[in-house]
């Protein structure tokens, strides 16, 4: 197998999955989810407690010597299909990835960066970047904020996701990356789309924090973490659309109308094929770009590329398919589809559209609009 | 016994070599020795052109003997007998039936076909009636009947054959699987000239056509079963290619999209990534199938890659033809010929785009494939069925 990268599924991340998996399916059902969320705080500290800390996910694509398990990708990519398949609201992607990505690209010689990446490895601190969810690898980033002097920070940043849970702010602003703390910023909870994943403005008045980086070296190291998250979002809509196939084939099998399974029509049995397909597609994809993002692959960009263009969309059509399918339940409050359904859509818009991803690949691959 | 290893087949590919050097040996030749070295598919038994070795260690040979210069099979040629004749015989033929067909076959001496389909039995291909029976005294079988859409049987000097022996049993019982000399007496090739222009298949007309009981692959009446090896086996040839990043269909278009700015517009770029994704995820797709079959975990994945790649070519040969304007209104050549080989990437939009058509119809059609997926995969309850416990001479024609 010398040229070609691996795609399947290793024992030891097999058994990374259980532990997730069986975390989940005791402390973050549906109903569970669902109830939390309509609280407006759905996160649970205690879960992303044992999940972070105790099987010790947080820090699996930090180095060892760093604090982490010296994992990496592919194996928090299994961890993130596990996550979107229990739709759980824990802040992995935001915490585990995006800041944990952009801490490791700005080299780990500062104190400070070591420290924090430590506390985050170990579960102990969730940090978020502030930066729109829907901030995309390639594009320009914003510069809103601005350093009044002095190192006091001033601007604000919108739809910044698991802000709320945060102890620590990513802050990059004209003059560097800055580590502020959480309570020196105003969060404004927004109402998100996804319940899952809440959102907020952030607003900095003169807040003061750690400056970790110079201007280049932030953005470099937030363009690097950008294409890991885009890459390991793949895995999560993965995860999110095996549930939504799983369960909507559970219910027409059990579902009768006209004496018989609706499930036996060949019109649904058609429509569900396909979406397994899709699925069975998006998984390779997705593998391919955790491996290719874990062994630092030249081509990482492209695969990135072409696992967003072609997961989100999967995800969206699955979770489509699962309310459709199953009928007036599908649209009620209490079935768990429109947690699936709103995570999906939300999803296909973070980190970049599947359009933004076509013109990526269109760069890669040399194939140049008109 | 040890396991053969990588290091094994390298030691044995230098002896193949050494004593067969490829520049100076006939092809043929060269083949044979390859087959007799046990290096045709290290996964068949010894003596059968394999060592039993694992299936993933074929990569290793194609990879060498291919960088040495040797000569392949030309599977596209021999597709038929490598894909779904070969597995079927090394699973239920005779020592004798294995020993006389399998090396001939591999080495692309004897061209196979496939004689399944008839007027009357396409996607219900159990419902044939073509008739075996067998006569007394000399125990031969006597064939007549007619096949349709036959690939290469104007090339084949072989065929695998099911025909009804029962015609009192229920459809699926009454069957029997036999290898057919498509040079015996009685058997006559007529070229059915297909939406192409040229004619790729055939029709088959079998009058009393003798057939030695030796030639019979599997138990009387067990037809069915011996078949359902050389569907599945169908499916999956087609999920296990390996092909590089934009090989196949897409090459040709992204090829003229890159060479030719002038045809570029707005809206044919968005269909043209789209499809570039889409065909980049289905190659990564077949690459993972492949991994789990030499893994050991075969998964049902194979008959899915064919729905897959179906739909990929029928939608990117439209957009090659719309892309390439008025070029694309042309058609290089009506005149009707009868091709060896089924060759998409040495032809035309026009041919690729109508030629594309049938793969979603022959190995099983997208509609039936989809019935599989939805049963055997998903476990979705089958369809309603009226004709499982009818003789077969009962059923409505
Ligand atoms: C290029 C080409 C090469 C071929 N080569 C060979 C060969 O070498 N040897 C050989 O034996 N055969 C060969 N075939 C035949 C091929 O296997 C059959 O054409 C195919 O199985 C479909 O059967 P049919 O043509 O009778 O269509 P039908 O079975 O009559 O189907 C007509 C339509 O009805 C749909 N349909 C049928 N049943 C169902 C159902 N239960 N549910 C939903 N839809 C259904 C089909 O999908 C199709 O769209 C070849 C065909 C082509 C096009």
């Amino acid at each position: 197998m010398s040229d070609a990268f691996d795609l399947l599924y290793s024992e030891t991340e097999e058994e990374l999955r259980s532990a997730v998996r069986a975390l989940l399916a005791d402390r973050c059902t549906p109903a569970q989810v669902l109830a939390r969320a309509e609280t407006g705080r759905p996160h649970d500290p205690e879960l992303w407690h044992t999940l972070a800390a105790e099987i010790g996910t947080a820090g699996l694509l930090v180095p060892e010597k760093l604090g982490g398990q010296g994992a990496g990708h592919r194996e928090a990519a299994v961890v993130l299909e596990e996550l979107g398949r229990a739709v759980a609201p824990v802040p992995y992607l935001t915490s585990a990835v995006l800041a944990t990505e952009i801490l490791l690209g700005l080299g780990c010689e500062a104190p400070e960066v070591a420290l924090l990446l430590a506390e985050l490895a170990a579960g102990r601190q969730v940090c978020a970047p502030a930066l729109p969810l829907t901030q995309a690898p390639g594009a320009p980033l914003p510069g809103a904020v601005r350093d009044t002097g002095g190192g006091a920070l001033t601007g604000t940043v919108g739809s910044v996701a698991d802000a709320v849970a945060a102890d620590v702010l990513l802050v990059l602003a004209d003059t560097g990356l800055y580590a502020v703390p959480a309570a020196e910023a105003a969060l404004s909870p927004l109402v998100p789309l996804d319940l899952t994943r809440p959102l907020a403005t952030v607003t900095l008045e003169g807040a003061a924090g750690t400056r970790l980086a110079d201007p280049a070296t932030a953005r470099a190291a937030i363009a690097g973490a950008l294409l890991s998250g885009a890459g390991l979002l793949a895995s999560e809509q993965v995860g999110l659309a095996e549930w939504c196939l799983t369960e909507t084939v559970r219910h027409v099998r059990g579902r009768h109308q006209f004496n018989r399974p609706v499930g036996s029509f060949q019109a649904l049995k058609h429509r569900l094929a396909q979406l397994w397909l899709d699925v069975a597609s998006a998984r390779a994809a997705a593998r391919a770009a955790a491996d290719a993002l874990a062994t630092g692959a030249p081509d990482a960009p492209l695969t990135v590329a072409v696992a967003q263009a072609y997961c989100s969309g999967v995800a969206v059509r699955a979770a489509e398919e699962c309310v459709q399918l199953h009928g007036g339940i599908g649209m009620t409050w209490e079935h768990p589809a429109h947690l699936y359904l709103k995570r999906a859509k939300a999803g296909s818009l973070a980190l970049g559209t599947p359009g933004h991803h076509h013109a990526l690949v269109a760069d890669f691959a040399e194939l140049p609009s008109p | 016994m040890t396991a053969i290893t990588a290091d094994h087949l390298v030691t044995r590919i230098r002896d193949l070599l050494a004593a067969h050097p490829p520049a100076d040996t006939d092809r043929t030749d060269f083949l044979r020795a390859r087959f007799d070295a046990g290096l045709a598919w290290v996964h068949y038994p010894e003596g059968l052109g394999g060592l039993g070795a694992p299936r993933s260690l074929q990569a290793v040979v194609d990879a060498e003997l291919e960088a040495a210069g040797a000569p392949d099979n030309d599977p596209r040629r021999i597709g038929i007998g490598l894909g779904m004749a070969a597995p079927t015989i090394l699973a239920y033929g005779t020592d004798e039936q294995k020993q006389r067909f399998l090396r001939p076959l591999w080495v692309g001496e004897e061209v196979w076909c496939q004689l399944f389909s008839e007027p009357g039995a396409g996607s219900d291909l159990a419902a044939l009636g073509t008739r075996a029976v067998r006569e007394s005294g000399s125990g031969d079988w006597i064939v007549d009947g007619q096949k349709v859409w036959t690939s290469s049987a104007h090339t084949a000097r072989w065929a695998i054959l099911i025909a009804r022996t029962d015609p009192a049993l229920p459809k699926h019982q009454g069957i029997t699987y036999f290898l057919c000399d498509m040079h015996a007496p009685g058997v006559e090739v007529r070229p059915l000239r297909q939406i192409t222009g040229e004619a790729e298949f055939n029709e088959v007309f079998l009058t009393g056509v003798r057939i030695p009981d030796s030639h019979r692959l599997g138990a009387v009446g067990q037809g069915w079963a011996v078949a359902r090896t050389t569907l599945m086996n169908e499916r999956v040839s087609i999920g296990g290619m390996r092909i590089p990043r934009e090989g196949g269909m897409i090459a040709p278009v992204a090829a003229a999209w890159r060479e030719r700015p002038a045809l570029r517009t707005h809206a044919l770029h968005q269909r043209l990534l789209q499809l570039w994704v889409q065909a980049e995820v289905a190659r990564l797709t077949a690459e993972r199938l492949r991994q789990q079959l030499a893994a050991g975990q075969p998964g049902p994945e194979g008959s899915g890659m064919k729905l897959t790649f179906a739909r990929l070519n029928q939608e990117i040969s439209g957009l090659e033809v719309e892309l390439l304007g008025e070029e694309g209104l042309l058609y290089e050549d009506w005149t009707m010929r009868r091709p060896e080989l089924v060759d998409f990437t040495g032809r035309d939009a026009g041919y690729r785009y109508l030629r594309a058509k049938g793969n979603s119809i022959e190995g099983g059609t997208s509609e039936i494939l989809l019935n599989i997926v939805a049963e055997r995969v998903l476990g979705l309850p089958p369809e309603p069925r009226d004709d499982k416990d009818l003789a077969w001479k009962d059923l409505a024609r």
